[in-house]
């Protein structure tokens, strides 16, 4: 052992080394377990060990019986319950008594003392590695990989390119045409009527008392086949009635609301959670998932939280019906940002 | 019969038909794979006992759980997102309309033997092996595990750390509850933000906009088939250089770096190793028989409006979640029509360049010590003041952020406010791992002092004596050898002197090098040395 | 096509005629829809109650909300806000309110229910407001229905499992569990505090006794997995982990590498 890492010399950098350091004692002296000395005490723990592996047995055979004892009934959620509260404990008992007695068996009645192997160096020996040098130089000698740099060269720049049919691949992980063409538009248009999520009733200005705040989906998404969940991502708006005094609104937004109505984009500016949480006296709408706040009174401006934009507002107006549509789609995409947004 | 086992059966000793059965096989296996010689070379390697050693084998032990697991539930579950109508046991989701996912699960919950526990053993088995893994980690991190020759295997370790974390992301979207969907709505965020291909990865990722049809069978196979495979391979050759290097040991009486005390593969490490596997798989069934987890009964399924209050991911991914949490208000710009969301970016800069330090971590400190050789004996935490310093202030930074992933629930939990909870954790994200790092490296040293106080002046007795000059004293009573040694066998390094290279000159990375070698070394305390302990006797 | 014919499909047969009812009511204006529940089952009043009820509110409640209710700067006025509202913030205990703070809290209730009910019957006479309906009024919603437009109109706020939430400034949606069905239906009535209104035209009657239905379903089954951590979801499922799981196991590592005596 000493020899072969006499060949290796490493160095100890910034190691500080001291020839008056403390010298290893050596092993202690070895200690004896109760199990060692006393043959009755052993058979004890011996008696005691079989015992947790037969119940370990029995238990297993329990959870199986168990099953049948607390049934699964349909329908009846208090079973399923039961079912899986006492067969998880059985088996869980089962695998508990069946550690603890091979633990056991392995600390008290198996061989107890320390032994010791030597360690060596992680690098092969010297010999090794000539001889790992060498086969390297012979199968170079042998294919001509550095003597022949046309081939070898082409070769690498072959390998290179073979990945590139796989990016057209992947392309079709996605339909033709781009994310951003669909990201501007919603399925709100002129005269599309608000109506409440999930049952598309549509609401009249009148239902909208002070203080409410309706969950609203587009009238003509009921009933979609096709990406139903894909438009409700970017449709779903909360529609909120303010007193028209704590309403500040914008000059030039000043017809998008109605009779102090307003309708807001409900997917988050910041991640694209819905921003759902209205308090009807601050006038605040909370993110619940970053905190994200945005101030209703004030065209949902950000007032605190990592959201940077305030939330887009839907122009709204009221049919003759009485019933409230959109005046329009949202001005800007709705939802998280992204590189191509405002292009 | 072959001869071997006849001769062996002629033996007066008590070899029954059992034993000739037993042999029989073991030749007929190495006759066909010479096994034999595995056995020889394995079944008497030694590890080291020590508790700390054994949370790597808490986080393969739940892996092995949550394959088991994961394969009974493979057997229910329906990876699709077509659209279907709940008809099953749970009352309040009838007649709702859900993906097929949601539906499979909710029925392999309720109306399938033991697959509301196969789900439960599986999803607590997976917070679990996330969690032994990081646990591991940090030992190995404070005990310079890592140091030369284990650099490789901290690598391939921390690159199952973040397979874990993939793993279980994609595991907890499969269900396609409302939870989860928010989930991978915030993902999706996050991948909208990034500069010039954002928009592309998730139009290729959801197969066009979000949610779309197609993310959930997607993440079903990542998570069923490409990851597992990558983490049993990673696993595999984690092992191997496990056997490779031998596992590292605690100084000790006897114990160099050129040997491995402790006790055998065959039998003991397997029998304590073998009934720690049913140990471990005892508490997360019995975890799992008493606690629900996750019970995506109540989130519903996934649809865009709705969201609950205490929208959070699983725990691991929760530090992520928290730097997003904690980034101030309106970090966004637009530079030629192309928007920057640097509340985003930020966010993901920051967690790469944290994962990325620990990461290469062993690197960097190899190259302050410039230390080549190879270490097995493990440190205890406080010999290496600045590394455990290091270690404080990450695992600090990584507690903010984690806090600041439950944020809303602090604030409702101690009465005060959202806005209060996150300024705090804002300032302390930067303050508190400088605190961190100064206290431990304190505590550290202290420590130290106190060990060179043991080793020169032994314990306090408690007994008071009166001198003969009328002076009183407590007697010490002195370590004995064997104590001694634990505490003065440790690694010290110097910082490094800065001197001009072959040509005469001091480059910038010898400048910094030294810089960062005072930074590590300049406080430090030295191991008690013979001459200390000779002149101490009298 | 599925997907319109069952949404309708789950909403209670009658519901379409209610909204059309209703509706011709409360077109006269916006006012009469918050008031739009009062029914005809409401108990006979006297004219004592009524006394006793101005008493009471003399001596508990006039400090702020002034002797005739009509609001002061430390409390709004309460006229109009009908005996619905009196019987949800008397009979939760959150009013009165004890000292100051970000909302008033649920507390142990501090009058009899006469009383209650007799402060509620002065403050409805004093102007129309929606009134307290009978117990057995709130029976027999569909929970299915329920679970899906709580998810829809409360669960941001209040969880999906109704364990509560954190909201602005310190305020916070409570937890819903046990709750007096009687109470569900005011909150969402009146909308106490920062809750907004969900008058009969957003949620309807029967929609109401729909979520409630879903809310008692809860109460009544706890949860099939076991223990539910407070419902919390992810947080506490991960403390527990690291604690408890994380926790016993390195206990038994200790165990486990300990020298045997």
């Amino acid at each position: 052992m000493a020899d072969k890492k006499s060949d290796v010399v490493t160095s100890a950098g910034s190691a500080v080394s001291r020839p008056d350091r403390l010298q290893n004692p050596g092993f202690e002296p070895e200690h004896k377990r109760v199990h060692d000395e006393s043959p009755e005490r052993a058979r004890g723990a011996e008696r005691g060990i079989s015992l947790l592996f037969a119940l370990s047995g029995i238990l297993s055979a329990a959870a199986f019986t168990l099953n049948f004892i607390f049934p699964i009934v349909p329908g009846d959620l208090l079973s399923t319950r039961y079912n899986n509260m006492f067969v998880g404990l059985a088996i869980a008992a089962g695998l508990l008594c069946l550690g603890v007695g091979a633990v056991h068996w392995a600390k008290a009645l198996m061989h107890g003392h320390e032994l010791v192997e030597e360690r060596h160096t992680t690098r092969g020996d010297d010999a090794t590695r000539a001889r790992a040098v060498e086969i390297f130089q012979e199968a170079n000698k042998e294919s001509g990989w550095t003597r022949r740099r046309l081939l070898r060269n082409s070769l690498i720049g072959a390998l290179v390119a073979m990945p590139i049919p796989a990016i057209a691949l992947l392309r079709d992980l996605a339909p033709a045409g781009t994310l951003e063409e669909k990201l501007v538009h919603t399925m709100w248009e002129k005269g599309v009527r608000l109506t409440r999520d999930p049952n598309g009733v549509p609401i009249k200005a009148s239902d909208v008392t002070i203080g409410s705040a309706f969950h609203v989906i587009p009238e003509n998404i009921i009933g979609l086949e096709e990406g139903f969940l894909n438009e409700k991502a970017k449709s779903a708006v909360l529609l909120m009635r303010l007193p028209l005094d704590a309403l500040n609104e914008a000059e030039d937004r000043k017809g998008w609301s109605y009779d102090g109505i307003v309708a807001y984009s409900k997917i988050c500016t910041h991640v694209g959670c819905p921003v759902a949480l209205y308090e009807q006296q601050t006038h605040h709408l909370l993110c619940p998932c970053h905190q994200s706040q945005f101030d209703v009174a004030n065209h949902c401006a950000v007032i605190f939280g990592p959201a940077a934009r305030p939330l887009p507002q839907l122009p709204i107006a009221v049919d003759a019906e009485g019933y409230l549509v959109a005046q329009s789609d949202f001005l800007e995409p709705v939802g998280p940002s992204y590189w191509e947004r405002i292009r | 019969m072959s001869v071997a086992t006849q001769k062996k059966s002629t033996a007066p000793t008590s070899t029954g038909a059992g034993m000739r059965f037993v042999g029989g096989v073991s030749n007929y296996i190495d006759e066909r794979t010479s096994i034999s010689g595995a056995v020889k070379f394995l079944g008497r390697k030694i590890f080291p006992d020590h508790w700390s050693f054994m949370l790597g084998e808490i986080a393969l032990y739940s892996f092995i759980v949550i394959l088991l697991s994961g394969t009974f539930l493979t057997f229910f579950y329906d990876p699709s997102m077509v659209e279907v109508h709940y008809d099953g046991s749970y009352v309040p989701l009838k007649g709702i309309h859900m993906s097929a996912a949601y539906s499979s699960t909710l029925n392999l919950t309720f109306d399938i033997r033991g697959g509301l526990l196969m789900r439960q053993v599986h999803h607590w088995a997976a917070l679990l092996f996330v969690a032994a893994i990081g646990l591991h980690m940090l030992r190995v991190f404070f005990t310079g595990a890592f140091r030369k020759p284990r650099e490789i295997n901290w690598v391939i370790g921390f690159v199952l750390f973040i397979l874990a974390m993939a793993e279980g992301f994609t595991g907890y979207s499969l269900p396609d509850d409302l939870l989860s969907g928010n989930g991978l709505r915030i993902i999706d965020g996050m991948i909208k933000a990034m500069p010039g291909i954002g928009t592309w990865i998730s139009y290729l990722l959801f197969g066009g906009e979000f949610p779309g049809n197609d993310v959930i069978p997607r993440l079903y196979v990542l998570h069923i088939m490409l990851l597992p495979a990558l983490v049993i391979a990673l696993i595999a050759i984690h092992m191997v250089l496990l056997i490779i290097n031998k596992h590292t040991q605690f100084a000790g009486p006897g114990r160099t770096n050129d040997n491995v005390v402790g006790s055998p593969i065959l039998p003991v490490f397997a029998a304590k190793a073998g009934g720690f596997f049913f140990l471990v798989f005892g508490i997360i069934m019995l975890i799992a028989s008493l606690f629900t987890i996750n019970p995506i009964w109540n989130y519903g399924p996934y649809d865009p409006s709705p969201v609950s209050a205490g929208t959070q991911p699983d725990w691991y991914i929760g530090f992520a979640d928290g730097m997003l949490r904690l980034m101030p208000s309106g970090w966004e710009f637009v530079v030629d029509g192309y928007t920057w969301s640097l509340n985003l970016l930020v966010p993901i800069v920051v967690l790469m360049l944290f994962i990325v330090i620990v990461m290469v971590y062993p690197f960097i400190e190899a190259w302050v010590t410039g230390d080549k050789r190879e270490h097995h004996i493990a440190e205890r935490p406080r010999n290496q003041p600045t590394r455990t310093a290091i270690g404080a202030a990450g695992v600090t930074f990584y507690a903010v952020l984690w806090a600041g992933a439950a944020s809303d629930l602090i604030a409702t939990h101690f009465r005060t406010t959202i806005e209060g909870v996150i300024l705090t954790l804002q300032i302390l994200l930067i303050v508190a791992p400088v605190a961190a790092f100064w206290m431990a490296k304190k505590i550290a040293l202290a420590l130290q002092r106190k060990d060179r106080e043991l080793v020169l002046h032994g314990y306090e007795s408690s007994r008071i004596v009166r001198l003969p000059g009328g002076e009183y004293r407590e007697i010490h009573t002195p370590l004995d050898e064997f104590e001694q040694w634990k505490l003065v066998s440790f690694d010290e390094y110097a910082p490094a002197q800065l001197r001009p290279n072959a040509r005469g000159k001091i480059t910038i990375g010898a400048r910094m090098r030294s810089s960062v070698s005072r930074f590590y070394f300049e406080d430090r305390i030295a191991p008690v040395v013979t001459k200390e302990l000779e002149s101490q006797k009298h | 096509m599925s997907r319109t014919v069952n949404r309708k499909g789950r909403r209670h047969p009658l519901s379409s005629l209610v909204l059309i009812l209703v509706g011709l009511f409360v077109s006269g204006g916006a006012y009469a829809a918050v008031t739009g529940t009062a029914s005809a089952a409401d108990a006979p009043v006297s004219a004592s109650q009524i006394e006793d009820g101005k008493k009471l509110f003399a001596s508990n409640c006039a400090s702020c909300h002034g002797l005739s209710a009509q609001g002061s700067a430390a409390g709004p006025s309460l006229i109009g806000a009908g005996a619905l509202s009196v019987e949800f913030q008397v009979g939760s205990g959150r009013m009165p309110m004890s000292g100051s703070g970000p909302q008033a809290e649920k507390k142990p209730v501090q009058f009899t229910q006469p009383e209650i009910d007799a402060m509620a019957a002065w403050v409805a006479s004093l102007a129309p407001g929606p009134a307290v309906p009978e117990a057995s009024s709130l029976a027999g919603g569909d929970p299915s229905n329920g679970a899906e437009l709580f998810r829809v109109n409360c669960a941001m706020c209040h969880n999906v499992a109704g364990a509560g939430g954190a909201l602005t400034e310190g305020k916070w949606a409570p937890s819903l569990r046990n709750i007096d069905p009687v109470h569900v239906y005011a909150a969402m009535v009146t909308g106490p505090q920062n809750m907004p209104v969900f008058s009969d035209m957003n949620i309807t009657p029967a929609e109401k006794n729909d979520i409630i239905a879903y809310l008692k379903f809860l109460d009544e089954n706890p949860s099939v997995g076991g223990m539910d951590l407070g419902a919390l979801g992810p947080v506490s499922e991960g403390l527990f982990v690291w604690i408890f799981a994380l926790g016993g196991l390195v206990a038994i590592t200790i165990w486990l590498s300990a020298k045997s005596n």
